[in-house]
């Protein structure tokens, strides 16, 4: 094996790259990454520049005068203050109470027997691969009838369970032992006892990827609280941010601190829980 | 003998139709389990599944919001579409933007993965660097879009001035909007289809890469030969759902260009649902559109599954 054509072998085993492939590819990567990095970079740095520095032209990178104005005033010229609160209800809600009802019937779907099961999987499969886009006028209709337009509950009730959290779940809790239930079940443990003592205590690492997918798509989400709300009191950040350019007379900077603010809580999370952000896109592509 | 009794049941259970040997304990799993599903079941039916039926009902009337009364109309919502030129436009914009950014959207990623899945230094700082976009609210993001690209105050819009483009804003211009929300699009999903990839190279089997290289094969065949065919079932996923995706376009659209863009260039189908249904609330027609949406997605998700047990055959 050791002959001098034999390629050398990188740490997890690959094919290590030789020097001149490693530089080039470094640096195309390099420069590729902070063009995409770029919009978030011009954001932060138009949020630390006065108004009038924002309007003049040519446009430039850096701020010449740095101030935090825009921080102080995004608090009073946009409610952000309120707009913040209703995004983290929101996305905080849903992920919590659907959680709950989403590990319940995955439960169900993966440790109980009982007719008819195989006729809610196959339905949760359908809920699956039907998409909002398609029937939000109906389902417009829908909240309106229950009187729950432009209130907490229309935003999360429609959204506390989730047919992919329940899919995803159901297909963590079947590789469970089975012995688990069955010891717990001849000590005379309830059904429920075994969900949430045994069963929940052993999915920590699902559950927390579904938590993470659940608040992100919540958090970002546009069309749904732009549908659901219609006072400025109820509009969650990117409905609330991006309906206040439209209306008013915008103030560059303001907009942007509030949009610097918006994506601070996602970001200090994707720091600290990578892995549950990056295993919640990866397995959202396994699901097939 | 309880243990014992565990087994059997256990075996039991597996099997699809066992005979019910022990009906007390299957009844009251019965209720337990319908217990549990019972909120699930009623908030997808009312949420998802009544939605889905009441679309196909409001399709076949005529009614407004404020009216009272629903008049049955047939397939008129339908004929009334096959004659809307802005139903038309919408579509047409659709596959534009369809036609771009899936293309792109998979041969970036693609390549992004492969040299990221590569022992270079820096690695780990690179993927996060290119997963950042998906993290963040396209609609927030959008607005950052909108104003980089506004001439009075975009760095972007003054590069682009640079380069021959007129002083005016693309958002503005017919046909550079939606290029404009292709090139944004791309840039937000960049790391989403890469990790994907990621994932999908990394459950590539090394040996196969060890026994290629022992025949002698290059990178380009190590490519050809290993790693695309074997990518088979992350491509076709890859490929339904940035299908999928494209056509239920909405936030960048809506955001970076209000109103439908320039000369409505920038419409898609789930914009125009929106103006019809939510602003004009003619709920009906709106319904129509999402029907005609809904069979688009149906069968590209039927192609998906045909060709992914094609291929586990």
């Amino acid at each position: 094996m050791a002959t001098a054509r034999t390629p050398r072998i990188g740490e997890d085993g690959k094919e290590a790259p030789g020097p001149l492939f490693t530089t080039v590819t470094l640096i195309v990567l390099g420069v590729l990454a902070l063009a995409v990095v770029f919009p978030f970079i011009w954001m932060l740095f138009t949020s630390l520049k006065p108004e009038s520095e924002i309007a003049t032209y040519p446009p430039r990178l850096l701020p010449r005068t740095w101030t935090f104005e825009n921080y102080e005033n995004v608090w009073n010229r946009i409610p952000f203050a309120r707009l913040f609160v209703n995004s983290i209800a929101f996305a905080g809600g849903v992920t919590v109470v659907s959680l709950a009802l989403d590990s319940m019937s995955a439960y169900a779907l993966a440790r109980l027997e009982f007719p008819g099961r195989n006729v809610v999987f196959v339905l949760i499969l359908i809920a699956l691969m039907l998409p909002f886009q398609v029937m939000f006028v109906p389902l417009f209709v829908t909240v309106h009838d229950l009187h729950l337009l432009d209130s907490f509950g229309g935003l999360i009730i429609p959204r506390a369970t989730n047919a992919f959290g329940i899919f995803l779940l159901r297909q963590f809790f079947v590789t469970l032992p089975k012995e688990l239930d069955e010891a717990a079940r001849m000590d005379g443990c309830s059904e429920f006892g075994i969900y949430w003592r045994i069963i929940l205590p052993l999915s920590g690492p699902a559950l927390a990827t579904l938590a993470v997918f659940h608040f992100m798509y919540n958090w970002n989400d546009f069309l749904w609280p732009l549908l659901i709300t219609s006072s400025l009191e109820m509009r969650t950040l990117p409905a609330g941010l991006a309906l206040f350019v439209g209306s008013h007379v915008i103030e560059y900077g303001v907009v942007m601190a509030g949009a610097v603010l918006a994506l601070l809580p996602l970001l200090i999370a994707f720091l600290f829980a990578q892995r549950y952000f990056i295993q919640g896109i990866a397995m959202s592509g396994i699901k097939e | 003998m309880t243990i014992a009794a565990g087994v059997v049941d256990r075996a039991q259970r597996t099997s699809p139709r066992a005979p019910v040997r022990r009906p007390r304990r299957i009844r009251k799993q019965t209720v337990a389990a319908w217990c549990f599903l019972a909120p699930s079941l009623i908030i997808l039916a009312v949420f998802v599944f009544w939605p889905i039926v009441y679309s196909f009902d409001l399709s076949v009337h005529r009614w407004k919001f404020s009216a009272d009364a629903q008049a049955w109309v047939g397939m008129a919502n339908y004929e009334r579409m096959w004659r809307d030129a802005r139903f038309w436009n919408a579509l047409g914009n659709t596959v534009y933007y369809t036609v771009f950014t899936v293309p792109l959207g998979i041969v970036l990623p693609l390549a992004l993965a492969m040299l990221l899945n590569q022992a270079i230094p820096l690695r780990s700082l690179l993927r996060s660097a290119f997963f950042l976009p998906v993290i963040a609210s396209f609609a927030i993001v959008a607005l950052a879009w909108r104003f980089m690209l506004d001439p009075d105050i975009g760095l972007l819009a003054y590069w682009l001035s640079f380069l021959g483009f007129p002083h005016v804003s693309p958002l503005r211009d017919p046909n550079l909007a939606m290029p404009s929300v292709i090139l944004a699009s791309l840039w937000k999903n960049l790391g989403f289809n890469m990790v994907i990839y990621l994932a999908g190279l990394q459950s590539i089997p090394q040996v196969l890469y060890e026994a290629a290289r022992i025949d002698g094969a290059n990178r380009w065949q190590q490519f050809a030969n290993v790693t695309w065919p074997q990518l088979r079932n992350t491509n076709i996923f890859v490929l339904v759902i940035s299908v999928i995706g494209a056509f239920q376009v909405f936030d960048p659209s809506f955001v970076m260009t209000p109103g439908g863009g320039p000369l409505f260039s920038t419409d898609t189908l789930v914009t125009y649902i929106y103006h019809t249904g939510i602003t004009n609330l003619n709920l009906s027609y709106a319904a129509s559109i999402g029907i005609f949406l809904f069979v688009v997605v149906f069968i590209l998700t039927l192609i998906q599954m045909r060709l992914t047990r094609a291929w586990e055959q």
